[in-house]
């Protein structure tokens, strides 16, 4: 049924970049740089606005996929990707989906894992590709086992 | 400082060594991802998941090791950013993060990034292209 799921893409969610929230996230990754948080320090960068840390996507919400309920145990966080047109900024508007890459499985020393290709992608207001955020989970056979698809 | 388009082949930034991972770091994080999976918050619902504590959110490790960077970014910004989770961060681990150039263009520079912990073991491990 993972398998069924590829190419399923949820539908844009729009995302206001909050300044208190970019401050909150840059101070949990230990990051409190003034690039991030300080007003006048991104009015006078390169950026003319303060930018968001590139892990900050995760906090993004893109939506839901039909029919991809994923178990809340017995998930694995394989890998993680993100590739940039240019940094996000403090402020704007961002407009997120998901979409299933992949699904497959393979045999290791704890049973058949299966491997799933989830990637965000967020677009600016007129529509051009600003992020992508690959997210490579890996899910256990009793998982999928469990799962009541 | 150094700047990024003075780097060559096998220069490193300056390492970053972080405080002991506490149980607050994992709640911040929590909080502020959004990402409230309890086995990075709470004792219990670690174990039952067969873990011997609560371990570290990767993104959290992956949020902090970008940090390597942020001094440049008025130079240029992180374009690609591609990581493998490769152990576990339990309470108390002493995470170094790293960043070596591998390869070296006219509008980019390719490093390998690295998280380690205080046995010398990566938890993380992957390739971060900054561009000017």
């Amino acid at each position: 049924m993972l398998k069924e799921s590829i190419g399923k893409r949820s539908d844009k969610v729009k995302n206001t970049i909050e300044r208190g929230a970019v401050r909150k996230f840059a101070e949990a990754i230990g990051d409190p740089a003034p690039i991030f948080i300080d007003e006048q320090a991104g009015a006078a960068s390169r950026y003319k606005q303060n930018i968001a840390p590139p892990t900050f996507p995760v906090t993004f919400d893109a939506g839901k996929i039909d029919g991809l309920d994923l178990p809340s145990k017995g998930l694995i966080h394989g890998e993680q990707i993100y590739h940039y047109e240019r940094p996000l900024l403090v402020g704007e508007d961002v407009y997120c989906w998901m979409e299933v890459k992949d699904y497959y499985e393979k045999s290791g020393n704890f049973g058949e894992m299966g491997f799933l290709v989830v990637v965000k992608k967020g677009q600016s207001p007129d529509g051009e590709l600003l992020f992508t955020e690959e997210r490579i989970v890996i899910i256990n056979e009793a998982a999928r086992k469990g799962m009541a698809v | 400082m150094n700047r990024i388009v003075d780097l060559q082949q096998g220069d490193r930034l300056p390492f970053i060594q972080l405080d002991p991972v506490s149980r607050l770091d994992l709640i911040k994080y929590a909080g502020a991802s959004g990402d409230f999976n309890p086995i990075h918050t709470i004792d219990a619902e670690a174990e039952a998941a067969g873990l011997p504590g609560i371990i570290a959110h990767g993104m959290w490790t992956m949020g902090n090791l970008a940090k390597i960077f942020t001094p440049h970014l008025e130079e240029g910004f992180i374009q690609h950013y591609a990581i493998r989770f490769k152990g576990m961060v339990f309470l108390g681990d002493v995470i170094t993060l790293k960043a070596t150039v591998v390869e070296k263009q006219d509008k980019q520079v390719t490093f390998e990034v690295q998280a380690a912990n205080q046995s010398d073991k990566d938890v993380l491990k992957g390739e971060l292209v900054f561009a000017f």
